[in-house]
């Protein structure tokens, strides 16, 4: 039997930082996405065992200013695309320079320093790392998930998914399929003789 | 400029194919470190030592003496500690066959050799930009397949 599963990322980090925190009993406010205020300064020896213990969940404490920033950039867009409703009457430039409260120039000359690329590159990413993840879910036509992306056609998700992976939507879902049958045959026969 | 080192190895038997490699990676922007291999043999017995740093992408050649690109590949995703490389299969063949089989076989980007080097810089460049993406970002890497 197989089934899937859909996550609200937010809530799964919110929930472990919670728990961490109390944990190791020190006081904080969680501010939105990526940031937390602790209340007094933290001693070696505690940023050492926070560090660590969020280890253990990928989550990690970022030293540098612009190397946060650039984080805190990430994680809204991931929002925005994954789970705010109402961001699809917003632009990511807007959207971006409201919820973080900096200029959209100075965020996107930061992120591009850091990164390489640009903020609009990674919006494409992440938007066809979700349809990706909607195709292979297959409970979605590729209509509806051009719709719930806010594509203004099947044609322009298709095109922007060529353009990204360099294969079509239905040339990437038949190597995932046959990927996953060649991976469970290794697995249970060991052979990987083809 | 960020400071983080992207370290690459590429493993290929044509030393011009090499040579090329190496001088379009000093001409792209992204700081890089390359290490050079002649066979696949080479390449694996790097990987597997002790208390390496790994690199984060590998450029396969295809066909190459003792052992190929596509055992290569195999060995790599039958590895644990080896499951994080991104794997880049960089081969003059375009046939629609081989490059189904790499993907299925846990590639994540295929390149065919471009003919000039600006088109291998540019490949290059853009291979590394989004690796690098999807190091440091939520993108689901069993996803990531790119062909170029």
């Amino acid at each position: 039997m197989k089934i899937h599963l859909k996550y609200d990322f937010n809530l799964v980090c919110k929930t472990i930082l919670q728990q961490q925190l109390e944990h190791l009993n020190l006081p904080y406010h969680i501010h939105g996405i990526g940031e937390v205020e602790l209340e007094r300064d933290l001693t070696p020896d505690e940023r050492e065992q926070l560090g660590t213990s969020l280890g253990q969940y990928g989550i990690e404490i970022i030293d540098d200013k612009k190397n946060a920033l650039v984080q805190r950039i990430k994680d809204t867009i991931t929002d925005m695309i994954y789970s705010d409703g109402n961001a699809k009457n917003y632009k990511v430039s807007s959207y971006l320079a409201e919820k973080l409260d900096y200029s959209y120039v100075y965020l996107s000359n930061i992120f591009s320093e850091a990164t390489y690329s640009s903020i609009e590159n990674f919006v494409i990413l992440k938007k066809i790392d979700l349809a990706k993840q909607l195709i292979i879910e297959n409970t979605l036509t590729l209509t509806e998930i051009a719709y719930q992306l806010n594509y203004s056609s099947v044609a322009h998700l298709s095109y922007q998914f060529k353009k990204t992976t360099g294969l079509t939507p239905s040339t990437f879902q038949k190597i995932i399929e046959k990927r996953k049958f060649n991976s469970a045959e290794r697995t249970t026969t060991f052979t990987s003789n083809k | 400029m960020s400071l983080q080192l992207l370290n690459v190895v590429l493993a290929d038997d044509d030393e011009d194919d090499r040579v090329l490699f190496k001088e379009a990676m000093d001409e792209i922007r992204v700081r890089t470190k390359l290490s050079l291999f002649e066979n696949g043999q080479e390449l694996m017995d790097f990987l597997l030592l002790p208390n390496i740093l790994l690199p984060q992408v590998v450029f396969l050649d295809l066909n190459m003496p003792l052992k190929n690109g596509m055992q290569c590949l195999k060995e790599i995703r039958g590895h644990k500690r080896l499951d994080s490389l991104s794997v880049a299969i960089y081969s003059t063949s375009s046939s629609e066959k081989d490059i189904e089989e790499t993907f299925i076989n846990g590639a994540n980007i295929y390149i065919n050799k471009p003919n000039n080097f600006s088109m291998l810089k540019e490949a290059i460049e853009k291979v590394l930009q989004i690796n690098w993406q999807y190091h440091t970002s939520n993108l689901d890497k069993s996803n990531f397949l790119l062909r170029l």
